[in-house]
């Protein structure tokens, strides 16, 4: 079972406000997470290079070269709360 | 009991907006001062299901900066998600290299590099709020226009030992940039960026001291005044018998005060994975002979160049290579074929000292209204004495006003050195008439006296007579 702070560590980091009874809930479900990662330490791994991708292509790079970008009208839709053309949003410094 | 020495080690982290056409990972392109929020799309809103694809040019333009800070050039590197959550960031990740970045090792100067590494650029962020100050506002206002630009982030070993060598390499790092053209490098503007580790240990020793990193500084002047400010904090501490705290820094050029942007932000848990979204890069054959085609001359082989090729002393040379394109001037001025010939020393000499020194900061001398070859043919009647000095100076303010030829503005002003010399003879004799004190001081030994007589043979004959010869007349006059 992870620790408590461990939990609030990582939602801190993901900016979530968790309730008690959530906190609860996230050790036992992150703990399960872990627990089967934790699974492939059982196999024998000496001597097999870390893997990054699944595939192993390589070379895929873009021309560059412009393409049409969106409306702005477009681009702020689906804000929440927009501002002097910008999307607004709570100060990070708050 | 002696004094401890303290010795500074620093270390540079540079970002680089390099001069793509289109952002990093999408076919956005670049903004220059566009409406906000006008250059954007799914890949760089951050949107789901949208995916980045790497910018080719930007590949290119990483191995340029490699070859020319002399880097290892990895056969194959990643990207990586740089994980932390801030509104600048849409995807609540930058697109970064971790642990196989395109670039390592190196050396330019005295200093060596350690990485060079591509990755994407923030959004901007304006804080809003009732106070109108940036601290203390309530809200922000996210412009996506600049997130993604292509950047290339270069880490120097900890090599520098000053606030002034710190600068120093800087301009040197600068001028290789430019030479390149892989960047507009223009500090004010954001498009190159510097923030600096800085420790302090005591002289001799191996062991590095605790080190804090001072925030992007935009100015060179900043960047020096920036690190000596905190060396001088750290050094007070340890004096003190204290200790210094690892943080992050931010320097304020009107107070000269740091601070310190420690909080909750700044805690550095950054969960590097391997981006699944984007394939390994593997530099090509065909790739690195593009950037070794790409590779124009550098400023430091410059350097060496105009030493050997035309005679210059090495304090010139590198003069020439590392400022402002002074050297493609010079090397324009010496190729013309002016009679008499200008001496390529002299030639540097009037474009360092007395070319810039009328320009100013703001103007490049290929820029201004003097034409190289008008330069190279003034320096010529100078060298060989058609003109004075004094004279050359004159007509060269008449070039920077107005343009022209130099023989021809000679002509016109009367500016020719004087041939006759019972003419100039009989001018010093007036002259020494005139100051009849100074003649007697310069008598009695005081050379410096002889100023006055001087003056007033340079402004009978509008600068056109030799200095040396006139002072070696009033010596034979005055039998001093």
């Amino acid at each position: 079972m992870i620790e408590r702070d461990e939990v609030l560590h990582v939602a801190r980091l993901a900016r979530l406000a968790l309730s008690e009874q959530e906190i609860e809930a996230m050790q036992g479900e992150l703990s399960k997470v872990l627990d089967h990662v934790a699974k492939i330490g059982e196999l024998d791994l000496d001597g097999v290079p870390p893997s990054t991708h699944v595939v192993e292509i390589t070379g895929a790079l873009r021309p560059d070269e412009p393409r049409p970008c969106l409306p702005r009208e477009v681009a702020l839709a689906s804000a929440p709360a927009v501002s002097d053309d910008g999307f607004l949003v709570p100060s990070p410094q708050a | 009991m002696s004094e401890v020495e303290y010795e500074a080690v620093i270390g540079l982290e540079i970002h680089v907006q390099l001069s793509t056409q289109t952002k990093m990972f999408c076919g956005c392109g670049l903004s220059f001062g566009e409406p906000p929020n006008t250059r954007t799309c799914p890949v760089c809103l951050g949107l789901p299901g949208a995916l980045p694809v790497a910018n080719e040019m930007a590949v290119h333009y990483g191995l340029m900066i490699g070859l020319a800070l002399g880097c290892e050039l990895a056969p194959r590197s990643i990207f990586h998600r740089k994980n932390y959550f801030y509104p600048d960031l849409p995807k609540g990740y930058q697109i970064s290299q971790y642990d196989e970045p395109l670039c390592k090792g190196g050396r330019l100067g005295e200093v060596r590099i350690h990485r060079v590494h591509l990755e994407e650029d923030a959004a901007k962020l304006t804080h809003v709020g009732a106070s109108g100050r940036i601290h203390g506002s309530d809200a922000s206002i996210v412009d996506f226009n600049r997130g993604g630009t292509p950047l290339a982030e270069i880490v120097t070993e900890p090599d520098i030992r000053s606030a002034e060598a710190a600068a120093d390499w800087l301009r040197l790092l600068r001028v290789t940039l430019r030479r390149l053209g892989v960047s507009d490098v223009n500090m004010e503007e954001g498009s190159l960026r510097c923030d600096a580790n800085i420790s302090l240990r005591p002289a001799g020793s191996e062991q590095l001291g605790v080190k804090t990193e001072l925030k992007n500084m935009n100015s060179f002047r900043f960047i020096e005044r920036g690190i000596k400010a905190e060396l001088a904090r750290q050094e007070k501490i340890l004096r003190a018998g204290e200790r210094v705290i690892q943080e992050t820094l931010h320097f304020d050029p009107n107070s000269g005060r740091i601070t310190s942007l420690r909080s909750k932000e700044q805690a550095h848990d950054y969960r590097y994975f391997p981006e699944p979204d984007l394939l390994p890069i593997a530099i090509s054959q065909q790739m690195l002979d593009r950037a070794r085609e790409a590779m124009p001359e550098l400023p430091a082989a410059m350097a060496t160049r105009l030493e050997q090729e035309h005679g210059l002393s090495a304090e010139s040379a590198e003069l020439l290579a590392f400022k402002d394109e002074l050297g493609d001037y010079f090397e324009a001025a010496v190729r013309e074929p002016v009679d008499p010939q200008a001496p390529p020393q002299a030639l540097a000499n009037w474009l360092i000292t007395d070319l810039t020194g009328r320009l100013g900061e703001g103007q490049a001398p290929l820029q201004s209204r003097v034409e190289p070859g008008a330069l190279a043919a003034l320096v010529g009647l100078v060298a060989a004495k058609r003109i004075s000095v004094g004279a050359g100076r004159s007509v060269l303010d008449k070039l920077v006003a107005e343009g022209g030829d130099p023989v021809a503005i000679v002509e016109a002003e009367g500016l020719g050195a004087m041939s006759d010399g019972d003419e100039l003879a009989g001018i010093v004799a007036a002259a020494i008439a005139a100051n009849a004190d100074a003649a007697e001081r310069v008598k009695a030994g005081n050379a410096k006296a002889v100023g006055p007589i001087v003056g007033y043979v340079m402004r009978e004959t509008k600068g056109r007579a030799d200095g040396g010869e006139v002072n070696r007349l009033i010596a034979q006059q005055l039998g001093a």
